[in-house]
């Protein structure tokens, strides 16, 4: 059977189906789409102002590859420049491939690159070295808290050496469902509050962030990376199988082939929870150490960097919260290492 | 539940519980394909079990529903919330009055009506809602309509026999499922009332979970350890295969993370304590909404502010109207989405189904996405529908009507 026209152009075949809608496109006219909504994303949430200077998350993988060319496409458009930050969190085998595809990308498309290492930026940790560290507690190892964490960090020391003024990140709606599932399971009432909207206005000196691709599906992005021809780096972080997040993967994955509009769904119902005004973190003031933005005396990086200096690499995770601690899993989400460049969905 | 009612109230126990109970068993066999001699077969041992408990009982089967009046969709004034000091001589009263009916009696004393004993269904409606479920199409849908219209079938009961709440038996573990599928379903707006421990969203008659902090172990023990009689009736996902509704799948997935991760239905059920029956901050407070058709809750499906107003280009699109040629895809989900103007559009239709879609939440719109036709709906449901899209209509005619003063009066409302 011959495919059917595409339902946008008329003159074209169409080649895929969106599918969320179920309307066939041909792939121009799909890329076109996809740009606009992003585009209405950026404008109707008045994400990027005009003459931003925006810092992308890049990772190699596809959401950020994906992140990086739209908004070149639609730079003139918002009168943004951009900047790729990536971040080597010094992973041996994973992280320079993906570095180097990075480096391509950013040769292609003429966007200046700056790479920011953990070793540097935290007395010579590296996320390997972190992994041994943590792995001799019995538990499994809670590698991935500290992962998330410290790039959230390098990615604002990024942001602030090119002189930028908005952080972006590629998360796509299936993280953001994924997050939900994520904070439910594990009570954490407190991001759950937090999150839902669609970036973070930046407070007390950080800087701004926020996900364009947060209303396109996963399918979507892999697809529209498809008819561009974009060249990204597909493969998962050596340490993701021990993350949470996992499970809650798992779980979307079902929940999508039993109902397809799910992960809409589950992004409908995050942003409308209403949470009691106790279960709300407290206003955010600076950490002691670094005077970066902190909920505590001490923010969660200078913590979780103390108790690997101590010898304690358990010692910021779980730590004086009330009573829960599941085993092996800390009360942090765990963002997996998928290609995405996922610094802490939560914000 | 049952058995701690009925001890609750027996004379030796040392807090006596101070209401007068009932007893409602709702016979869905017709729903779940069952044969009339297995339903016949399971309400006469719900009927035995009934007869021993000793209070005033109902059995109500699912067909009624098609029987059942409009203004079980309405919500009633509620009596006034009384404070600490009414409350004391709620029972103070109450317990007058028992003294007056006498002492020594061990039973309770009988409600004003008799049990209601309705004939058995007639093949008819029996047939009707075989029909009604046998055409939604995913198991998820189907298990969503059940609940809604056992809900408003146990809201009639109670209205008419005059029982002001509704106790229901649902469990720790039940209500941590219940609430993952509630978010997975879109109802993340309600789940305070789904599975909060009160739920007053039908007006006069208060739905409350005693046994919500009582996990599904502990109720087994119980009812092993104090011989409590149970009946097994099958249900509409009984024998369904894991991943036919999303409601299964929430099931096995909680349970097998329980089995790793011990507090896993715990720490759910205590982040659900944590919600409030409040509009999110930033929703318009002030005068609450209209409500939705099916479950009551305030319409939460407001203008293209909610992320998913403009990406849901599936839900709230007319099913008649084909998606624009446009490339963006806002102007049609923002024409059905936006209350006021979006009446006249949906109007020029003439879809009794957009109609009825309209007036529901996102949770029941996305349900009703697998319900092909709204025919076989009970008739009550689409009477409230034209009933509510009328007076709609009315009040919309209504700011016309005022600025012409000579003959505002009995002009009729134009569509």
């Amino acid at each position: 059977m011959p495919a059917p026209q595409c339902a946008s152009c008329r003159k074209a075949r169409a080649a895929l189906r969106r599918p969320r809608s179920g309307q066939a496109l041909c792939g121009t006219c799909f890329c076109a789409a996809f740009e606009a909504e992003v585009l209405h994303t950026v404008v109707a949430g008045r994400l990027l102002p005009p003459g931003a200077v925006v810092a992308v998350g890049a990772s190699g993988g596809k959401d950020s590859t994906v992140l990086a060319h739209v908004l070149r496409e639609l730079a003139p458009r918002l009168a943004i420049s951009l900047h790729l930050v990536a971040v080597d969190e010094g992973i041996g085998g994973y992280r320079d491939a993906a570095l180097a595809a990075v480096r391509r990308q950013a040769a292609r498309w003429e966007l200046p690159l700056t790479v920011v290492a953990y070793a540097e930026l935290f007395g010579g940790w590296t996320m390997d070295a972190v992994a041994r560290s943590t792995a001799g507690s019995g538990r499994s190892r809670s590698c991935c808290t500290f992962c998330g964490v410290l790039r959230r960090r390098a990615l604002e020391e990024g942001a602030r050496r090119v002189g930028a003024t908005h952080v972006v990140t590629g998360h796509n709606a299936d993280d953001m469902a994924e997050t939900v599932l994520m904070n439910f399971l594990r009570g954490d009432a407190g991001r759950l509050a937090r999150g839902g909207g669609l970036g973070s206005p930046g407070e007390g000196g950080a800087l701004p962030r926020c996900r364009p691709l947060q209303l396109a599906s996963q399918k979507e992005v892999v697809l529209y990376a498809h008819f561009r021809r974009l060249d990204y780096f597909s493969e998962e972080c050596v340490y993701a199988p021990e993350a949470f997040r996992g499970h809650a993967r798992e779980l979307l994955k079902l929940l999508e082939a039993a109902r397809p509009s799910a992960v809409l769904d589950l992004v409908h119902s995050a942003e409308r929870l209403a949470l009691a005004p106790a279960a709300r973190p407290p206003p955010p003031g600076a950490c002691s150490r670094c005077g970066a933005l902190a909920s505590r005396a001490l923010c969660q990086a200078c913590a979780l960097l103390d108790g690997l200096n101590r010898g304690r690499p358990r010692l910021a995770i779980g730590k004086g919260r009330r009573g829960l601690d599941e085993e092996g899993s800390p009360r942090e989400p765990q963002p997996s290492g998928p290609p995405a460049s996922e610094p802490i969905p939560g914000f | 539940m049952l058995w701690q009612v009925l001890e609750g109230l027996s004379r030796d126990s040392a807090k006596r519980l101070r209401f007068v109970p009932g007893v409602v068993y709702a016979d869905e066999g017709a729903a779940c394909g069952q044969s009339p001699e297995d339903r016949a077969e399971t309400v006469a041992e719900a009927k035995l079990v009934l007869q021993s408990v000793g209070f005033p009982w109902h059995i109500v089967a699912l067909e009624e529903v098609f029987s059942l009046p409009p203004s079980v969709l309405r919500c009633s004034a509620r009596e006034p919330v009384g404070t600490e000091g009414a409350y004391k001589a709620a029972v103070d009263s109450f317990l007058q009055q028992q003294h007056a009916l006498g002492e020594g009696q061990q039973s309770l004393p009988c409600p004003p009506r008799p049990p209601i004993r309705a004939g058995p269904p007639t093949a008819g409606q029996t047939e009707a809602l075989s029909t009604l479920f046998s055409s939604v199409e995913t198991l998820t849908a189907k298990e969503e309509l059940l609940q809604t219209l056992r809900t408003h079938l146990i809201l009639h009961v109670a209205r008419t026999h005059g029982y002001s709440k509704v106790m229901m038996g649902d469990s720790c573990t039940r209500l941590a499922i219940k609430l993952m599928t509630s978010l997975a379903l879109g109802r993340g707006a309600f789940l305070a009332w789904d599975t909060g421990f009160s739920d007053e969203r039908h007006g006069d008659v208060v739905v409350v979970r005693p046994m919500r902090e009582h996990t599904l172990k502990e109720v087994a023990f119980y009812n092993r350890l104090f011989a409590v009689p149970s009946v097994f009736t099958p249900a509409v996902d009984t024998k369904a295969p894991e991943k036919a509704s999303i409601h299964r799948l929430m099931e096995a997935f909680i349970l097998r993370l329980q089995a790793q991760f011990p507090s896993t239905v715990s720490t759910v059920y205590r982040t659900s304590e944590k919600l409030v029956k409040a509009p999110r901050d930033g929703c318009a407070a002030g005068t609450p909404g209209p409500r939705c058709l099916l479950c009551m809750c305030v319409l939460d499906v407001d203008t293209a502010d909610s992320a998913t107003a403009f990406g849901a280009q599936t839900s709230s699109q007319l099913p008649q109207t084909q998606p624009p040629v446009a490339q963006a895809e806002a102007p049609v989900s923002c024409c059905c989405t936006r209350m006021g103007g979006a009446r006249h559009c949906c109007r020029t239709e003439e879809d009794p189904r957009a109609r009825v879609i309209e007036q529901l939440c996102y949770g029941c719109r996305v349900n009703m996405k697998d319900l092909p036709s709204l025919d076989p709906l009970p008739p009550y449901i689409l009477a409230e529908a034209q009933l509510r899209s009328q007076r709609a209509e009315a009040e919309q005619i209504q700011e016309y009507l005022l600025e012409d003063r000579e003959d505002e009066d009995a002009r009729p409302g134009e569509s």
